[in-house]
């Protein structure tokens, strides 16, 4: 029989053949955008359990989705974090600079000025409510996707702006791609263009601060299209097994690249619901809703420094641009998703939080966003007295030599040689600057 | 075969008494000195913990130092790897073990870019001092998963050091070095070397490290600096380059035929020795390498390129390879595939023929 059926290609019997099912999105270029199927809970709806709960105790909360800001702007129910009006308008003001500094920093690359940038559009709410709910040592190992954290911490955005014009200020001395941030002193790790070994690698910072006995915890973020590498299954096992320290989040916004998170396996579960499976807490949270995040962030964070061990958050979004500058999302989706995206804008949504409590006006936040785009103005301005990428002015060629290792082996000496003989060749003019 | 290894040994040789010790012992030794005198020290992996390894190299650290710092690892090698780089980004020096070489591919990505990429993608804020140890190579009938030499595979990245010790002396002081150092050290372990040297004559008896050159362990603490190689018998013929298990087999070999080489032990891949190189193949104008490893893009590849740009005028003959066949590493067939004496004497009479 199975020879027969090899020969033929024929099926067994009277067994119906098999299929292959590969995930096709909803709409596509041009499609009418209709988003009824998608389920969008009431605020205040969900209970929050207590911080040291068993984690399959959280098993509803990874199905449903925690919403603390309601249709009338009133912020609602057990997880409402019960922040001051000074603590809502910093965050707000976090949010409004990291889409200020997006803007201005894509229209860089636009002008040539850079090679690439990466917004976080419609996002900014999960890095600045989760920046703010931190303590300031915790240690974050973000993806590319968490500019805000940076921003939240007051990381100077000159800086920022060097590192991304590749120049001779560039803290990461124009070794890295743009946006690929490193800065141990405000607790933001090195960010790598592989996607998901942060994930690991946040579970073993966790692990460390606990073999210390000291009192920080790590947390770390991947988008939902990087949850299917292996490292998210490495960091799930590590931090359950060792009940480490740590803060794991699933970016959730719809989109990797060109993919939607059906190829991460959304349309089978949540990706919070994943985390019961390995013995860790979950949450699954509107990650439009900063006051939900907050939430979820602060539960999870107390969770961790309670000993009470890991927790996963799935914070559901949508990426409202492009992947990046080399990416147009209109060859490959509906560009009337971002409008009709069930769950608003970030930024929308806590400023009128804060009008509804009396505590914000319009006035104020265009008054507001007008010195935010004039402090990103500066920066860029600033930054851009040290150079932008391709003018020349960049760190010194041995520097691109410097930090391989500790020391400079002797082949790495003889190459730094060759690279300035031949700068010398190549680019005559620069022989008398002295900036080799 | 000559005595003893005429070596100028002065830079890295403690004055301590010695004691007789196989190469997991001297290992296990390092580990235990390590760990005693820094408390960032941790080790983690697949049944090192209570059991004390398969090899047995961690045996009794986890009862001397707590389950804190030396514990079992889920088998994951992504996660063995990337929590080290985690710990080492705290500030932890983890020495990580992969329990076989052949194992240490799904560690890859964190290994290559990651650890060996940290320093230099963050200009230095952060920095990977992990020294991933793991046994390696073949000659214990191991078959395609417990044979594979696969240190070509990390010579070729940017920012991490390899290092092969021949000896329990020098297997104890490189990993002390090792350990110390402040980039990522892949640290492989010749297992068939692990309990005495094997000069490739499967046939014969198999000997114990007692009494014999580098079995003899200084006590202590002491280290053998990473970047210089080891002149294990001096000559003026023929250099050989070698480094592991093979140096054993290039010494019974060439003692055997009577030839007058220079055995060069490499230690450390990269950063490579290339003043020792140098110097002995201007002095005998013949290089042979040795590696068990495949030989298409083996390490032997480049250090015939190095020797033969670097030392092109005194060259008398054409530089030659002993490696293993490009083929995975037979089970049945183990001694066919093995650069033992035969493979190696045919090229050292052709590079002596004249």
């Amino acid at each position: 029989m199975a020879e027969e059926s090899a020969r033929t290609g024929k099926p067994r019997g009277n067994l119906p053949p098999l299929e292959l099912y590969v995930p096709e999105p909803r709409y596509r270029p041009g499609d009418v955008v209709d988003y009824s199927h998608l389920p969008v809970p009431p605020a205040g709806k969900l209970p929050r359990p207590d911080e040291a709960c068993a984690a399959a105790d959280t098993w509803p909360l990874t199905l449903d989705m925690i919403r603390v800001l309601d249709e009338d702007d009133h912020a609602v129910g057990a997880w409402n974090p019960g922040l001051d009006p000074e603590s809502l308008r910093r965050m707000l003001r976090t949010m409004a600079l990291t889409r200020a500094f997006d803007d201005r920093l894509y229209r860089s690359q636009r002008q040539g000025k850079t090679s690439f940038y990466m917004k976080s559009t419609g996002e900014e709410a999960i890095a600045a409510a989760c920046a703010q709910a931190l303590a300031d040592d915790d240690m974050v190992f973000p993806s590319y996707r968490q500019q805000g954290i940076l921003i939240s911490r007051g990381y100077p955005l000159v800086d920022m702006v060097n590192q991304i014009y590749s120049n001779r200020a560039d803290p990461l001395k124009g070794r890295q791609l743009p946006i690929m941030y490193s800065a141990k002193d405000y607790g933001f790790f090195s960010i790598s263009g592989n996607l998901a070994t942060q994930f690991p690698q946040a579970v073993g910072w966790a692990m460390a601060s606990a073999i210390k006995g000291d009192t920080r915890i790590a947390t770390a973020f991947i988008g939902e299209g990087s949850s299917a590498e292996g490292d998210f299954h490495a960091a799930m096992t590590f931090a359950a097994v060792y009940n480490a320290p740590v803060v794991l989040h699933v970016v959730n916004n719809q989109w990797a690249i060109s993919s939607f998170s059906g190829f991460a396996g959304a349309e089978r579960t949540t990706f919070a619901a994943r985390a019961t499976g390995y013995g860790i807490a979950g949450l699954r949270v509107d990650g439009n809703d900063a006051l939900a995040v907050y939430a979820a962030m602060e539960w999870a964070a107390n969770r961790a420094r309670a000993n009470q061990g890991p927790t996963l958050i799935e914070h559901f979004t949508y990426r409202a641009e492009g992947h990046s500058t080399s990416d147009d999302p209109s060859a490959y989706r509906s560009a009337q998703e971002r409008e009709e995206w069930p769950l608003g804008d970030p930024i929308m949504r806590l400023k009128k939080h804060l009008i509804a409590l009396g505590e914000w006006s319009e006035e104020q936040q265009e008054a507001m966003d007008r010195e935010l785009v004039e402090q990103v103005k500066v920066a860029t301005k600033e930054a851009e007295k040290n150079g932008v990428l391709g003018h020349g002015m960049h760190h010194p060629f041995h520097t691109m030599f410097e930090d391989v290792f500790e020391e400079l082996p002797w082949h790495l000496e003889e190459q730094a040689d060759q690279a300035i003989r031949e700068r010398e060749t190549k680019w005559p003019e620069w022989k008398e600057r002295g900036d080799a | 075969m000559p005595e003893d290894n005429s070596v100028s040994l002065a830079d890295d040789v403690s004055e301590a008494p010695t004691k007789q010790m196989n190469m997991i012992e001297a290992i296990n030794d390092a580990l235990d000195i390590m760990m005693a005198r820094d408390p960032d020290i941790v080790i983690l992996g697949e049944d090192v913990g209570y059991f004390g390894g398969v090899f047995r190299a961690t045996a009794g650290l986890q009862k001397k130092f707590g389950r804190n710092r030396v514990f079992d690892s889920p088998i994951n090698e992504c996660g063995i790897i990337g929590a080290a780089v985690g710990m080492a980004a705290y500030g932890l020096r983890p020495v990580p073990e992969i329990q076989f070489a052949d194992y240490i591919y799904p560690g890859l990505d964190q290994l290559i870019s990651e650890a060996a990429r940290m320093r230099y993608r963050s200009a230095g804020e952060f920095t990977a001092p992990i020294t991933v140890r793991s046994p390696f190579g073949g000659g214990i009938f191991g078959g395609q998963t417990h044979s594979q030499s696969p240190e070509a595979l990390f010579t070729h990245v940017a920012g991490l050091k390899t290092v092969i010790p021949c000896t329990p002396r020098d297997a104890k002081g490189l990993l002390i070095a090792s350990i110390e150092d402040n980039d990522p050290v892949i640290f492989f372990e010749p297992k068939r070397i692990y309990n005495g040297p094997f000069d490739g004559y499967y046939d014969r008896p198999s000997r114990t490290w007692k009494g014999q050159p580098g079995g003899d362990v200084p006590e202590g603490y002491y280290k053998i600096p990473l970047g210089k190689a080891r002149i294990v018998r001096e000559g003026a013929a023929l250099t050989v380059l070698s480094y592991g298990t093979m140096i054993h087999v290039a010494e019974a070999v060439l003692a055997e035929k009577g030839i007058d080489a220079e055995i060069i032990d490499l230690r450390t891949l990269v950063p490579l020795d290339i003043e020792t190189v140098e110097k002995s193949v201007e002095k005998t104008g013949k290089c042979l390498v040795i590696h068990e490893a495949t030989r298409t893009s083996g390490f032997g590849a480049e250090l015939s390129a190095l020797v033969q740009e670097r030392c092109f005028y005194h060259l008398e003959a054409p530089v030659e390879r002993v490696t293993g066949f490009d083929t995975p590493y037979p089970h049945s067939l183990e001694w066919a595939y093995f650069p033992g004496p035969v493979r190696i004497g045919e090229a050292v009479d052709r590079l002596m023929k004249d």
